[in-house]
């Protein structure tokens, strides 16, 4: 099993670099080419939501991220520190609802569309969003 | 990639040209840009976002903003999308049901002038 860890402070310049390493390690782990575009979007949602949540409520504590290359799955956590109580709507789209409150609900969804495995856990102490998508079962994409 | 905007006017239409990533850390160059056409009194606006490589739900949250802003004035906001990565977005959120989704300015252009 192969880990990468990255910490990083939450500034929305940062996302992008997470973004870009994760769609590295995941292209090195053997995650199909076709599926890259999906895990770039659903860790720039994660780190994306984890990096208000801290502007919000820890702005000097950092983000952290493990991608890991496990039993032919390439699995990411994003983790926070900020206390969460995350919301999950399923119903009719009306534009009057769709409040700013509403739209950070969004990155959850859109994870959720996304990744092929996902598991969501808010606490009092941070939020852990552990996503996975099939790779190599060699854990090394074809050079 | 950088985010690069543009925007000019034909007829009633303005045409808002976007190029680049809309994330959280660029999408606020966007929504200032909404407000400010919509402060200027363009209420009909027409996204382009054929150049755009990616696009989250925080520039989902700017789009569904400037909406809100033009619909206030009777307006509207539509965009031109064919990228399927950037489309699969719209679908997963259900907001293909809230924005006019078309292929091109000129089809865009046409269908607004049908509205007239």
């Amino acid at each position: 099993m192969a880990t990468v860890e990255l910490t990083f402070s939450a500034l929305p310049a940062h996302v992008r670099t997470a973004r870009l390493v994760a769609t590295a390690i995941a292209r090195r782990t053997g995650v199909e080419e076709s599926l890259l575009d999906e895990v770039r979007l659903a860790v720039g949602e994660a780190c994306s939501r984890a990096v208000e949540a801290h502007r919000a409520h820890c702005p000097g504590e950092p983000i952290r991220i493990e991608l890991k290359d496990d039993s032919g799955r390439f699995e990411v956590t994003v983790s926070d520190q900020a206390p969460s109580d995350e919301i999950k709507q399923e119903q009719p789209l009306d534009l009057g609802m769709l409040s700013d409150s509403f739209m950070s609900g969004f990155g959850i969804a859109v994870i959720a569309g996304l990744a092929d495995d996902v598991e969501v856990f808010p606490s009092p102490k941070g939020m852990r969003i552990r996503m996975s998508w099939p790779a190599a079962t060699n854990g090394h994409a074809p050079i | 990639m950088d985010l690069k905007l543009d925007h000019h006017n034909e007829d009633r239409l303005t045409i808002v040209e976007v190029e680049g990533e809309i994330d959280v850390y660029t999408a606020p160059r966007l929504r200032e840009l909404l407000i400010d056409l919509v402060n200027k009194g363009n209420f009909h606006l027409l996204v382009n976002m054929e150049k755009v490589d990616f696009l989250d739900s925080t520039g989902l949250g700017v789009l569904v903003g400037g909406l809100k802003r033009v619909r206030a004035h009777d307006g509207s906001l539509e965009l031109v999308c064919t990228q399927e990565r950037i489309l699969k977005i719209f679908r997963i959120t259900g907001l293909t049901k809230v924005f006019g989704i078309y292929a091109s300015v000129d089809e865009a252009k046409e269908a607004h002038g049908k509205d007239k």
